[in-house]
């Protein structure tokens, strides 16, 4: 059998290639299991067609758990819509979002941060946010749902936290 | 020089009529891309193409464009190179060509069949179709008899090399044939997964069989397939780019043993990466995702290698034809030939598309871009330039072997790719920007709503990408229409320009031509990244029938 010949140059090309890689790979490690800047993950699988029949889903939206510092986003789309359109969260609290479909397939991405999930009908999507500026951040369906599509946005208005709920 | 073998008249027929297919289908598909980054512009021609029954909308448009270009063009266009690497590498014909015929034929019936339902505006779920959107059964049969038949050309492939290996006990298959066999290996792997959505899930459902499906692990098994889809458009440019380009160039190919090194690691890593798709998914686990993302950047491994082994060749053809210094050798390779031209220029841009390969693969990083124009920014520099640009490049050489008849409009063809290099690099800086600021893809951003006005400047720059790759891809159709029907009949046959080796072939290690334990090796790993992710969404399906209505 004969054995492999790499050329020296090759050798040393590849091996810079792969502790380059190998970097990458550890880094991204880091940032998502121990900084926390981590991807969505799943919260429930529940019927999209019996939404309206559960009490959280009934009535989604904004919910308060320590105030100034713990808020839950229930949010649906569905063609071509999100449920609600206006979000109202203190800046500085951190913000869990629950995002669900009722019909179809739909994207949710609030510009400026990195909130972004595939809303999957069927599947509940779990991610969580600080918003330290108060301002208005618009999130947008990013998956083509239908003719609608390109109008399904909303908005989240992260006011100073002494301003909240006035 | 006269070529050391020759193809008979049916076989060039047989592989014209792919390349044929291809190019018709980049014809029309092609004129809706630049309709899309028009209307980014503010240049919004939907309503007129409405009103002249050409698109009914932007979706339809957008789904003609991505079906008949990253698909149909691709794999036709695929399926007919390879063919001629066969037969011309292994210097013998196929062993069944009736049964590789067939294969096509079942290719072009898919082909029709779904065409018919996306011309209808039957069918605008777009080219990832994914439910609950539903399209009528006969589009995802057509699709599934595509695939069928790509699978059976590439069986007639098998058994073709399968005799030549009995004929030729000992000699190491030829690389151009080798490879060939790799890309439709990679390609039955890749299509399983697509295969298993069609056939379990979308067609029963789509037929009214069963009530509903579970979306999540549909989309898990489209991105089984949608990942390795890449790298069975991008194989064959490889191919081109280790056994053709370093002759083309006036050099050698400066290893063959790492070539095909580099194939074999795509057949194992390229397939159980499917999840760097879906790392903002509910339904899989952060830690699987993780080992997506591990995966997909060793298969960048394969990737710097084939960038090395090209540069390195490339060099020695650039200093064989004179040129001195460190970057000497690259001014003096031949950029006014279009045949070497384009894949140069190909490979400039994929080193951009490698990057963003990366960035995409590279799990919490995908958050910012999931999703937003900065993908198709992305694959317009992959599949769009890198492959398309060396397919434009192979065709100017094996459209004339087939037809008999001379490249037209030389110029024209040379002008041609320059054009395309240029919208694209246009085209696709401009997406990636917007990608950044959060512009979603699949949308007509002519018309949405929220955009703020600093994005203003870069929509026009797509605009602008558009109208120069409008174009240059009709100079290119006139140039294949003409050098395959009009042009002067050639005075002797188009010289095969097959890359000689600088070490000798046979030195290429045994296991280097060994299929099996290369193919254990990938069936394993893909059943390690995938069971336990399918036994844990099987086992919790949530089936859900999706709306009964038309959206589109």
């Amino acid at each position: 059998m004969s054995s492999l010949h790499i050329d020296k140059h090759e050798k040393r090309w590849i091996t810079i290639s792969i502790a380059l890689l190998a970097a990458f790979a550890v880094l991204i490690g880091v940032a998502g299991f121990a900084l926390g800047v981590q991807v969505p993950t799943l919260d429930q699988k529940i019927d999209p067609t019996k939404l309206d029949q559960d009490p959280v889903w009934s009535n989604p939206g904004v919910r308060e758990l320590v105030p100034g510092k713990k808020y839950e986003v229930y949010l649906i789309a569905q063609t071509w819509q999100f449920v609600p359109r206006e979000i109202v969260v203190p800046a500085g609290a951190k913000v869990t979002f629950y995002v669900t479909s009722r019909d179809i397939q739909h994207g949710f991405k609030v510009l400026n941060t990195d909130l972004n999930v595939q809303v999957i009908p069927g599947y509940v999507g779990k991610l969580s946010y600080t918003f330290d500026e108060p301002g208005e951040y618009k999130f947008i369906c990013t998956e083509y749902c239908g003719l609608g599509h390109a109008a399904m946005f909303g908005v989240i208005k992260v006011v100073p936290p002494e301003e909240y709920g006035k | 020089m006269a070529n050391e073998y020759t193809l008979t008249r049916a076989e060039k027929r047989f592989i014209g009529w792919h390349i044929f297919v291809a190019v018709a289908a980049l014809a029309i598909g092609s004129f809706f891309g630049p309709m899309q980054a028009f209307n980014y512009a503010g240049w919004n021609f939907y309503p007129q193409l409405k009103k002249l029954h050409i698109a009914q909308s932007y979706y339809q448009g957008l789904t003609l464009h991505g079906v008949l270009n990253a698909v149909v063009w691709t794999t036709f266009f695929i399926l007919g190179f390879l063919t001629f690497n066969m037969i011309y590498g292994l210097k013998r014909p196929l062993k069944y060509p009736k049964l590789n015929a067939f294969g096509f034929w079942m290719m072009v019936v898919g082909l029709l069949l779904a065409a018919f339902y996306i011309l209808a505006n039957q069918a605008s779920v777009l080219y990832t179709f994914y439910p609950p959107m539903k399209a009528p059964w006969p589009f995802y049969l057509g699709l599934v008899l595509l695939v069928v038949g790509s699978w059976i050309e590439g069986y007639g492939f098998y058994f073709t090399l399968h005799q030549w290996k009995k004929d030729n006990p000992g000699v190491r298959t030829p690389f151009i044939a080798f490879a060939s066999v790799a890309t439709m290996v990679l390609w039955q792997l890749a299509t399983l997964g697509v295969a298993i959505e069609a056939l379990f899930m979308l067609l029963p459902w789509s037929a009214g069989l069963v009530k509903g499906i579970d979306i999540q692990l549909a989309r898990t098994f489209f991105w089984w397939f949608g990942h390795p889809l890449v790298y069975f458009w991008l194989l064959p440019a490889y191919i081109s780019w280790y056994g053709y380009l370093p002759r083309q160039a006036g050099g050698k190919l400066f290893s063959d043993t790492m070539a095909r090194l580099a194939f074999w690691l795509f057949i194992l890593l390229s397939v159980p990466v499917g999840f760097h798709h879906q790392f903002v998914d509910p339904g899989v686990a952060p830690g699987w995702k993780y080992i997506h993302a591990l995966l997909t950047l060793s298969v960048v491994i394969p990737s710097l290698m084939t960038l090395f082994t090209v540069v390195a060749s490339l060099e020695y053809a650039g200093r064989q034809r004179g040129g001195k210094g460190l970057m000497g050798w690259l001014a003096a390779l031949p950029w006014d030939d279009p045949i070497v031209a384009s894949q140069l220029l190909a490979g400039i841009l994929f080193i951009f598309g490698g990057f963003g390969g990366i960035v995409n693969a590279s799990y919490n990083t995908n958050l910012i871009l999931h999703n937003t124009a900065w993908v198709p920014g992305h694959f317009h520099l992959t599949v769009s330039t890198a492959v398309t640009l060396t397919f434009m490049g192979i065709s100017f050489w094996l459209v004339p072997y087939l037809t008999g008849r001379e490249l037209c409009c030389r110029k024209a063809a040379l002008v041609q790719v320059y054009l395309w290099f240029i919208g694209m690099a246009i085209f696709s800086q401009a997406m990636h920007s917007l990608g950044l600021l959060g512009a979603p893809r699949r949308t007509p951003l002519g018309e949405a709503p929220y955009i703020p006005p600093e994005w203003s400047g870069l929509l026009l720059r797509v605009g602008i990408g558009g109208i120069i790759l409008l174009v240059a891809v009709y100079m290119y159709i006139w140039i294949m229409a003409h050098t395959a029907f009009f042009a002067k009949k050639a005075a002797k046959e188009v010289e095969i320009q097959v890359a000689e080796a600088m070490t000798d072939v046979q030195a290429v290690p045994e296991w280097l031509d060994a299929w099996k334990p290369w193919l254990v090796g990938a069936v394993a790993l893909l059943v390690i990244a995938y069971t336990p992710v399918l036994i844990d969404l099987i086992s919790g399906m949530m089936p859900v029938a999706g709306p009964n209505i038309k959206l589109w």
